[in-house]
């Protein structure tokens, strides 16, 4: 029965205290003593700054955004003042600051910092917490959003995990900005780390919760986002706050896949398939990343520069789209490709298919007039053996005068590329003259680029698809 | 609300304890008769239920409510009560009841009631628990008595002692109340305790009342935080008259804590570690 061990142990201890002050004999401290080193002072700011505290605002803050009001309080003679200013004020275009304690202090016996605020008018403050030094902000703590309003209400910032907080110089920070173009002020006070007992019911969150996957190959670094921590208040309500990595344990199924340090950090460092999730305290968080390393990956050349009446854009980042319906239309039944321009490697878009049959891209609103240009380009890279029989046929489809499919008025023509001419693993730079599409009459109103294999090849990827002259 | 006797007294689930805390009482309350309560200690065991067995609470001491009852068992509670283990079950000695979020015979939840009707009923006595209750928005946790006579006349004049219940969306505020003809439902005579820097959800308590002629003491842990008597109910007080018997369950939304919403988390589970009576 904990209970009474409890009970037992205070009897205990005051009875040793008794003896202890009977008895009355001073000793030195062994040297198996450690002291902490840092204090463990709870308040930050009661009726003034507690013993430390620094105010340093952010640059292109508005400087004297925070004054030590004594007008007005909620307990005590003082209480901190924001004057959030107005959209276009010279001194400023937002308020917001870090209130540290550059000695650090021990946070560990804590599970929130506490305040009482009130507004001139109901708010929403952009960003408030913790954590925040201006140096690593290790273990940074923000509730964003927070709804103020005009009566002096008691709020609650949960330590996502104490234990960590065992040098904490970031005592308090803020960020806001005008409300619809107009400041306000608010004030803060009783601002101080309480332990109150009725923090709990944590539910830690990685990717926001959410089981994510992502195609990448060996190289790319990647950060684990949407970290927060949620805990079950007194009052029945649950409070999310977004958290730095540190607090977070992470981990990877395959270290030989991917890595991740302590700072979410994700490194690719080899072919397959790993999963990072994470823990905080010991409680599992959700969600993951389920990271699918497709191996070493090389870029396809970058277009030259042309000017913009030499080039329709389909899909590439070297020139400006035009507006493209889709890159597949998972056309029913008899297609199976899968896939579509989901691939970003560090900012290069690349469609791939994967179950490859037929796909089509369609641009049909407006349907393109490619009469002046002279080329298709694409490129393409097979990831998989090519066999000998394998192809990949490019048709062009022009909707006529109608700029609708169907209707009687439509063509189109294709060529094929042989599986000789397809590397595997490799991008092919393909530049197709349109004449060479027999059998589409008018590319006056192009609207659809079939990728037609017939399952001979079944994964690829896509990129720079343009007509240019 | 007699806000002035709470804290005052406690009660001691073991005599050696009482011991010392009766020294504690002197010493932090001196000569404050005033609020000087009589406690009956009862330690006659008559009922036991350790929960000792993994799988379902037999029936030999167990009455299972399955379904929806009568408009949400009287409250417009949401729940459907199953006796399937998703919903009740014995592990590791503790009895585990469930609420989960499904779509089940036209309900949207489901969890579980059990009742010692007709197996165990009795008059007076201590009737304890120690549990641990759910929490979020629209949870009811409850350990509870209803009178022997609750099937022949319309509730509340069978009476009924609620011993714990605790809203969800308060997760640190006890409940301890008693309904009757002329004070029931919203209109139950009720006290509220606050475990101050703590939480229902996240340990266990002993929840318990001792029940007597003309009174029934509330306690939580050792602190005796309520005492109703005739002079507190606004109608006939019903509570002399005959046996009652014991029921736990946890109900989803209904009037009593209100609708769950996106805060709930699903599934939550009532922890019951053992249930005793004594006379």
């Amino acid at each position: 029965m904990k209970k009474e061990r409890n009970i037992y142990s205070k009897i205990a201890l005051l009875l040793g205290f008794i003896l202890a002050l009977s008895v009355g004999c001073e000793r030195e401290v062994s040297d198996d003593v450690e002291f902490a080193a840092f204090g463990n002072n709870p308040d930050v700011f009661i009726d003034g700054f507690s013993g430390g505290l620094e105010y340093l605002p952010f640059a292109g803050s508005k400087l004297d955004a925070f004054t030590v009001d004594s007008d007005e309080s909620y307990q005590g003679d003082s209480s901190m003042r924001f004057d959030v200013p107005n959209e276009g004020d010279p001194s400023g275009s937002f308020a917001g600051a870090i209130f540290p304690d550059n000695g650090g202090r021990d946070l560990t016996g804590y599970d929130a910092l506490t305040f009482w605020a009130k507004a001139t008018k109901a708010a929403t403050i952009n960003e408030i917490g913790f954590g925040n030094d201006f140096g690593a902000n290790k273990f940074l703590v923000t509730k964003q959003n927070l709804r103020i309003s005009t009566t002096w209400t008691k709020y609650i910032i949960p330590i996502p995990d104490p234990f960590k907080l065992t040098v904490e110089k970031g005592l308090f920070w803020y960020s806001e900005g005008p409300e619809d173009g107009d400041g306000y002020t608010f004030w803060i006070d009783e601002l101080q780390f309480e332990n109150l007992g009725t923090v709990a019911q944590p539910q830690p969150a990685i990717f926001n919760g959410v089981d994510e996957t992502s195609q990448t190959f060996i190289g790319i670094t990647s950060t684990v986002i949407g970290l927060t921590q949620t805990f079950n208040l007194a009052t029945g309500i649950d409070q999310t706050v977004t958290a730095a990595p540190s607090y977070f344990t992470f981990s990877s199924t395959d270290v030989d896949v991917a890595r991740v340090n302590e700072l979410g950090e994700i490194a690719v460092v080899g072919t397959g398939t790993a999963k990072i999730t994470a823990t905080l305290g010991g409680v599992s968080a959700k969600g993951s990343l389920t990271i699918e390393s497709l191996g070493t990956f090389l870029a396809a050349p970058t277009p030259p520069a042309r000017d913009a009446g030499d080039v329709i854009s389909i899909f590439s980042d070297a020139y400006t789209n035009v507006p493209v319906d889709f890159y597949n239309g998972f056309f029913a039944p008899f297609q199976t490709t899968l896939g579509g321009a989901d691939l970003n490697i560090n900012g290069d878009n690349i469609i791939k298919y994967t179950e490859l049959n037929f796909v089509a891209s369609e641009f049909k609103n407006p349907t393109v007039d490619a009469t002046p240009m002279t080329h298709l380009h694409v490129d393409i890279q097979v990831q998989e053996a090519i066999d000998s029989g394998d192809f990949i046929r490019i048709e062009l489809g022009d909707f006529g005068p109608n700029s609708a499919f169907g209707g009687g008025d439509d063509s189109s023509g294709s060529v094929t590329i042989d599986g000789t001419a397809l590397l595997n693993n490799q991008w092919v730079s393909l530049d197709i003259p349109l004449d060479d599409f027999s059998g589409l009459t008018s590319r006056s109103n192009l609207a659809q680029i079939f990728f037609i294999s017939d399952a001979t090849i079944s994964t690829i990827l896509v990129d720079n698809m343009y007509f240019y002259r | 609300m007699k806000k002035g006797k709470q804290l005052k007294l406690k009660v001691q689930l073991l005599s050696y304890k009482m011991v010392l805390l009766t020294i504690v009482l002197l010493i932090g309350y001196g000569c404050d008769t005033d609020d000087t309560q009589t406690v009956v200690t009862f330690t006659e065991l008559t009922f036991q239920e350790e929960f000792d067995t993994d799988g379902t609470p037999s029936t030999a001491t167990w009455n299972y409510d399955i379904g929806t009852g009568l408009d949400g068992w009287g409250n417009q509670e949401l729940q459907y009560y199953t006796d399937r283990p998703e919903n009740i079950t014995v592990n590791n000695g503790v009895l585990i009841i469930t609420a989960n979020q499904e779509d089940f015979n036209g309900a949207g939840y489901t969890s579980a009631r059990i009742t010692t009707k007709d197996i165990f009923e009795q008059q007076y006595g201590r009737f304890e628990a120690r549990i641990r209750a759910p929490f979020g928005p629209g949870l009811w946790p409850a350990f509870w008595m209803l009178g022997a006579n609750s099937d022949e006349v319309v509730w509340p004049a069978c009476g009924e002692i609620d011993i714990m219940e605790i809203r969800g969306q308060n997760p640190s505020i006890l409940v301890g109340s008693v309904h009757g003809p002329g004070y029931s439902a919203g209109e139950a005579i009720s006290k509220d305790y606050d475990l101050v820097n703590d939480r229902f959800d996240t340990g266990f308590h002993v929840f318990g009342i001792e029940w007597g002629p003309k009174y029934v003491n509330y306690y939580v842990d050792d602190v005796l935080y309520s005492q109703i008597t005739p002079e507190d109910v606004t109608g006939e007080w019903i509570f002399d008259d005959q046996p009652f018997y014991i029921i736990l369950n946890v109900a989803v939304g209904g009037t009593f804590p209100g609708p769950p919403n996106a805060d709930t988390r699903f599934p939550q589970t009532m922890l019951v570690d053992y249930v005793r009576a004594y006379k």
